[in-house]
């Protein structure tokens, strides 16, 4: 899960995908694996689709499905939320474990980690419980080679007894005898034999009394030995889902209740209680996976890498954080300022030109004012100061993502997160915040307490998103940065906008606290956070990536909200009631309240309209200010120019800067936050909490502001 | 470290064995699954900049856990 097309659009908010198939002949697949193992990646090789992949756990949140062709079969692989186990709870795992078991699966595909092989066939084994068709995939085996671990696939295939193959999901070459495999899989050809799972003694005999019974119930729908363990096991959610698949009420039944007593006593008098048996499942299995890995792999010792000991260590940890998070904006800032000017020349010289062009042609005043002043020109601004920073800024976080640099600011952010009795992996979610809150908010499915969860989703809006970052970028520019010029400006911007970055952090872990020491009390839960190695990212595809699925993505939403807007602004500006544009009435109704909080009417105004795309703000309130003026240039002196004539001081573009960072999110991640916490209170919690924080802390600015400035 | 203690007391660079763990519902369920079972070999690998949660080498993996989760696990020095 990512700033996809899909995550980032309105279908953030729909549904999981039912498995669909095209014809009765389609094979469906089921694609398993721990997480983070390029389970992902090797989906995406085989169907050509943009299922988004980066280098943290948990990426996969809902399932998708594809597509692909073989000479022989058509399947229709199914990507399943990266698990550890089949016998483990959150809700993510439990989509994992019920499609597994009960969605009717032809086959399933486990993928596997070659550098981390034991944990991997933990999972595997437990499928090859269930599902004896199933094939093996050992990915990452360009990563185990380097490292040494030589992975032996005949030798596992003997001790599994089923097909195993090596991939590197970034060879295609290796993908086609996975292909292969799976052919004949499905045709009959390999007969798989799945290494039967051995518990320990008492274990075992009890399963001995209880198979027999359950055998006759289930037939050849589910294994008999898997079924009774589950049964002996007693895990509720897992034997609903049971007699839900079979159809029978497995308990009601005289046999299997009498070998169940049976065997629950014997299991008893062996001093294995319910909850030691689920430990001795678990522990049976991880052994299981150890002897089969046995001499396929050879050990190589693993620690931290050298960059890794910096990045995490006490002294760099922070700095280095903070000083990354600079060099991205610098480098977005830097890069984009060249391609903004050009941009606004070009798209501003052909607004000059069309508007000739609707006069030469008679064209009446009002639609030339509707399309051109009004609609064009604020497109046009959104494009040219929004779409240079997106296209830099989105492959560079990417870029990191691919890296594996995320779990590495979760870690050293876990602690004050864990203060704020929130889950450090909000640090991610935040994190893609930065991309998209939408995206952000649909992340915090990696989260497994609901708590933390709610908690997390009600605060990305904190993390000032692609949206706002160049809104906030523009004005520290025009009022901060205004004096430095050159690379010493764009250092000083991007100084500026990290602060502002960390502010917005520390709204983040305040409003977290105060959430969970009030309508979401409760005490950090526990949590695991896999550090994975670094991999080398694969800049063309990320390129093509973030270009194609974020960029344009995202820039068209905003371009879609921008030209209504634009139209909006300047009929408001233009059609006259009792003598006095419509727009003055509202923004000198809005007037009070904005300058309360260092603003202005104009400036409210246009956050209000900013609701379904926040890059359309600062555009719409330049146009505001020059009410039926043409907009010819964006130039920093020109704006800096146009907003103090129209009452701005440093205090006021302070104000916006603050409000900016926090205020309602936009449609999309309200919308988001509605579906992902299950009502409209959260949505409502969503957008009061922000504006409240962003209320407050402008009217304190306001205030010291007037202090200083003596108005 | 010598003899008996919990995982979280372990010291960077120190290896020790799973004896057991003293931990209820999910979160023991999560630590087994990512294979902290008993004589699962673990080693500290490193600690965040603010001590808390430390990195630990669990079969082939690192993975961060926090003290107030590490101190249910209890570990023999080897």
């Amino acid at each position: 899960m990512g700033l996809t097309a899909k995550s980032t659009g309105f279908s953030a908010a729909g549904g999981d995908i039912a498995v669909r198939k095209n014809s009765p002949d389609d094979k469906i697949i089921a694609f398993a694996g721990n997480p983070n193992v390029g389970k992902s990646t090797v989906f995406n090789a085989l169907t050509g689709l943009h299922q988004h992949t980066g280098n943290w756990s948990g990426k996969t949140v809902a399932t998708a499905q594809g597509h692909f062709k073989t000479k022989r079969f058509s399947y229709i692989p199914v990507d399943i939320p990266g698990t550890y186990s089949l016998l483990a709870h959150s809700a993510e795992e439990e989509v994992a474990r019920d499609f597994i078991c009960f969605g009717g699966a032809d086959a399933a595909v486990v993928v596997c980690d070659a550098t981390c092989p034991e944990r991997s066939l933990n999972l595997a084994l437990q499928i090859m419980e269930v599902c004896p068709k199933t094939l093996v995939c050992m990915n990452l085996m360009d990563e185990a080679e380097r490292r040494g671990i030589k992975p032996n696939i005949e030798l596992l295939e003997k001790e599994l007894g089923v097909p195993v193959v090596g991939t590197s999901a970034h060879d295609k070459k290796t993908l086609s005898a996975l292909t292969e495999k799976l052919d004949k899989l499905c045709a009959g050809e390999i007969v798989p034999a799945p290494r039967r799972l051995h518990y320990i003694k008492p274990i075992e005999q009890a399963l001995d009394i209880l198979t027999p019974a359950v055998e006759k119930i289930t037939k050849n729908a589910l294994p008999p030995r898997w079924t009774a363990l589950r049964l002996l096991d007693n895990d509720s959610s897992f034997t609903a889902g049971i007699e839900n698949f079979l159809g029978v009420k497995l308990s009601e039944n005289e046999e299997i209740a009498a070998a169940l007593e049976h065997a629950q006593n014997l299991l008893a008098e062996n001093d294995i209680t319910a909850d030691r048996l689920k430990d001795r499942i678990v522990s049976c299995i991880m052994l299981n996976a150890e002897e089969a890995c046995g001499d396929a792999f050879s050990a190589v010792p693993r620690t931290l890498s050298r960059a890794d000991k910096i990045l995490t260590s006490r002294v760099w940890g922070f700095p280095i954080m903070f000083l990354l998070l600079i060099l991205v904006f610098w480098i977005t800032i830097i890069g984009a300022n060249y391609p903004s000017e050009l941009l606004s020349k070009l798209l501003f010289g052909l607004g000059d030109w069309l508007s000739e062009l609707m006069i030469k042609t008679n064209a009446p005043e009002w639609l030339r004012g509707i399309l051109i002043d009004g609609a064009y020109r604020v497109l046009a601004w959104v494009v040219a100061v929004m779409l240079p920073p997106m296209a830099i800024f989105f492959p560079l976080f990417s870029l990191l993502e691919d890296l594996g640099y995320l779990p590495r600011i979760a870690y050293n952010l876990d602690r004050p997160f864990c203060k704020c009795n929130a889950c450090g992996k909000q640090a991610l979610t935040m994190c893609m915040g930065f991309g998209c809150n939408a995206a952000g908010i649909v992340g915090c499915r990696i989260i497994d307490s609901r708590r933390e969860r709610l908690i997390a989703m009600l605060t990305n809006v904190f993390a000032p998103c692609n949206g706002r970052f160049p809104m906030i970028l523009t004005i520290i520019s025009v009022f901060f940065a205004r004096k430095a010029s050159g690379v010493w400006g764009s250092l000083v911007s991007a100084a500026l906008l990290a602060v502002v970055i960390v502010a917005g952090i520390l709204a983040t872990l305040g409003v977290s606290k105060i959430l969970s020491a009030t309508i979401l009390k409760g005490e950090p839960s526990s949590f695991t956070l896999e550090l994975p190695p670094y991999r080398r990212p694969q800049i063309g595809k990320i390129l093509l990536r973030s270009l194609l699925d974020r960029t344009i993505f995202v820039l068209g939403r905003a371009a879609a909200a921008a030209a209504p807007a634009g139209a909006v602004i300047w009929l408001l500006a233009n059609v006259r009631a009792g003598g006095a544009p419509i727009l003055s009435y509202i923004t000198s109704a809005l007037d009070p309240f904005g300058r309360f909080i260092g603003m202005d009417g104009v400036m409210i105004t246009s956050f209000l309209l900013g609701l379904p795309a926040n890059e359309i703000v600062i555009p719409l309130a330049a146009m505001t200010y020059m009410q039926q003026g043409a907009l010819s240039e964006i130039a920093p002196a020109q704006m800096y120019e146009l907003f103090t004539q129209n009452g701005w001081t440093w205090v006021t573009a302070l104000c916006v800067i603050a409000f900016s960072l926090m205020h309602f999110p936009c449609a999309t991640s309200l919308l988001t936050v509605k579906k992902e916490a299950g009502g409209w209170r959260w949505a409502a919690l969503a957008f009061a909490i922000p504006t409240v924080c962003g209320v407050v802390c402008c009217a304190v600015i306001a205030a010291v502001g007037r202090i200083f400035t003596g108005v | 470290m010598d003899k008996i203690g919990s995982l979280c007391d372990i010291t960077v660079g120190e290896k020790a064995m799973v004896t057991g763990l003293n931990i209820h519902g999910a979160m023991r369920r999560r630590l087994l699954d990512i294979g902290l079972c008993d004589g699962t070999v673990v080693e500290c690998v490193g600690r965040s900049p603010m001590g808390d949660p430390a990195a630990f080498l669990i079969r082939g993996a690192i993975v961060a856990i926090r003290d107030c989760d590490s101190r249910g696990v209890k570990v023999r020095g080897i």
